[in-house]
């Protein structure tokens, strides 16, 4: 059974089609990459994928069950979002920002208790910011906020979790922290869909990758067979070589300008 | 933070041209309590029952709701510098009172004149921002409530002009600046039934409100209907705004500013700011109300003196205050 499948999605606004006939399906601790030019409707596909904008065509199934039958908190037990870092209005604690992930747990008219106290806790220390719990949210910086909003969807105890960009705020030690998550996460039986800009994120940590352009799917897949130099080029319009280093990573690099190197 | 909103109340009730001190009212409080009124001065039972204690009562009412609502709508319209007024209750309410005082109602007409005028203007702005569609529901609703209360203030002015001038008009003008200085007994148990109505959904779905400040696809990813709840929220908050405005008149300010003020001292987190937010527009509106009756032979309309008290105050808390917003 998969966690989340679209079936035929069609994505945007009434007026504005964004994309059009994807398929995906994600399975338990499996992670997919997202990957796709600036603009070519990722985030709005994701908040398709999670019913926040109405779908222009297709389906959406949460375990084999139409998203439309089910209510938000049913949902938001299964998926949790965890979006582009951003700031609130308000100057919430961080361990409050945390706390809301609490809710679907709860009943409509109940506050956070102590276990939800302490799962919140447990979630900012799993990724080490528990330092952060008292500080507010709005003065912290772009990539601790990211840290954040990740710990939020942790404490939600969700079976999948969709991440907008979820590296693009983060230095080079954060991101490779955040990644290892992931896969702890994907090896706890979680799945995770993230989208990223960086292709080499897909070859490393990925277990499928969907590759979005031109408004639908380019290519689906184990990511070493699918994100061949020629669709990568082709769908990001630059040259791009994948190269294979000798401790074993691929990498992608552009091709036809000398490097820079130091002789 | 209660124990000295209660200390305040006792001594604005002992504030006033008829000298009373603290053990009096206390004294002719226990007795009351006590059940045996008779032992307390004529005089004095009637200034501290029917002319004090009924007006410190309402001020007390009138701050904690509209502070209240003016904490819901901001967290709502995710928007520090939203008031109670964005979507027409006051100007709605004060429509209806100057029709009223235009017909020569009597006072509990007017009085429930300005109620309906405040909760119909919400519900026709609400209707005609569902009826809108294809654009962002919140802007339309902003727009809609600006539009809608200029209208209604359009109308209150045709009123003034239609209204005698040397009777109607000054009374509606006082109204429209708020005061409290025509405080019946009764008007506080009138009017806090339906307070405690809206304060019902305030105080259960007060985590909710947290999450409705993250905008509304964030909301609902964490699992909550933010239009369903959006809805009864608004439902509540205007119904505390035009209930408390009906005896009190439109009083600016407090909706706005003491919102803030809590923010600035107990944080954003809803569990701790409404009741804060409610004690500290009580007490509030009880300091610039004594104030309002004692300044002067004649009374101060409220809506002048809030400001005046309270514009110092939150300058000099954004001045000193750490926390950000």
């Amino acid at each position: 059974m998969s966690v989340l499948r679209a079936e035929g999605l069609g994505f945007g606004y009434p007026r504005f089609p964004v994309g059009r006939a994807v398929d995906l399906t994600l399975q338990a601790g499996e992670i997919m990459c997202l990957l796709g030019p600036n603009g070519c409707g990722k985030t709005t596909l994701f908040k398709t994928l999670l019913g926040l904008i109405p779908r222009q065509a297709g389906r959406v199934l949460v375990d084999d069950r139409d998203i439309l039958s089910l209510d938000r908190r049913h949902i938001a037990r299964v998926m949790a979002y965890v979006p582009q870092a951003h700031s609130t209005v308000f100057p919430y604690a961080v361990g409050d920002m945390v706390l809301m992930g609490r809710t679907a747990h709860r009943g409509t008219f109940s506050g956070p208790t102590r276990e939800d106290r302490d799962r919140a806790t447990a979630a900012l220390a799993q990724l080490g910011i528990d330092d952060l719990s008292e500080r507010d949210y709005t003065q912290i910086s772009g990539g601790q906020r990211q840290l954040v909003l990740i710990a939020r969807a942790l404490a939600q105890d969700a079976r999948l979790i969709v991440m907008d960009e979820p590296t693009a705020s983060l230095d080079f030690g954060n991101q490779i922290l955040v990644l290892n998550e992931v896969r702890k996460l994907a090896s706890a039986g979680l799945g995770v869909v993230l989208s990223t800009h960086n292709p080499d994120h897909a070859f490393t940590y990925a277990t499928s990758v969907h590759l979005l352009g031109d408004g639908t799917t380019q290519a689906a897949g184990r990511p070493i067979e699918v994100l061949t130099p020629g669709v990568l080029s082709r769908v990001y319009g630059a040259p791009i070589a994948v190269e294979r280093l000798p401790s074993g990573y691929n990498v992608c690099v552009p091709t036809g300008l000398s490097a820079t190197h130091e002789t | 933070m209660a124990a000295g909103l209660l200390l305040l109340a006792l001594l604005a009730i002992t504030i006033g041209p008829y000298p009373v001190s603290v053990v009096q009212v206390v004294d002719a409080l226990l007795d009351y309590a006590g059940g045996s009124a008779g032992e307390t001065d004529a005089q004095l039972e009637t200034v501290l029952f029917s002319v004090r204690i009924p007006r410190v009562l309402a001020a007390l009412l009138v701050g904690a709701a509209l502070a209240a609502a003016g904490t819901v709508y901001q967290g709502l319209f995710r928007n520090p510098l939203v008031s109670p007024d964005i979507l027409g209750v006051s100007t709605g309410a004060g429509l209806g009172a100057a029709v009223g005082i235009l017909m020569s109602m009597p006072v509990v007409v007017t009085q429930g004149f300005a109620f309906a005028g405040g909760l119909g203007t919400v519900a026709l702005v609400y209707a005609v921002a569902t009826a809108v569609r294809g654009h962002d529901p919140m802007l339309v609703l902003v727009l809609a409530g600006v539009v809608l209360g200029a209208l209604a203030g359009a109308c209150i002015s045709l009123v003034k002009i239609l209204a005698d001038p040397y009777d109607q008009l000054p009374a509606i003008t006082f109204w429209l600046l708020g005061s409290l200085a025509g405080t019946q007994p009764g008007d506080v148990w009138s009017v806090l039934p339906f307070v405690a109505i809206g304060l019902v959904p305030l105080v259960l779905l007060r985590w909710q409100m947290n999450l409705m400040t993250l905008g509304d696809e964030e909301a609902t990813a964490l699992g909550i209907d933010p239009r369903r709840l959006r809805v009864l929220l608004v439902a509540a908050a205007t119904l505390m705004t035009a209930s408390v405005v009906a005896i009190s008149g439109v009083v600016g300010w407090v909706g706005l500013v003491m919102p803030h003020i809590a923010r600035l001292v107990v944080g954003p987190n809803f569990d701790r700011l409404l009741p804060a937010a409610m004690i500290m527009g009580a007490g509030f509106l009880l300091i610039v109300d004594t104030i309002a009756r004692a300044m002067a032979a004649t009374e101060t309309p409220l809506g002048i003196l809030t400001a005046f008290v309270g514009a110092p105050v939150f300058l000099w808390l954004l001045a000193t205050g750490r926390r950000s917003w």
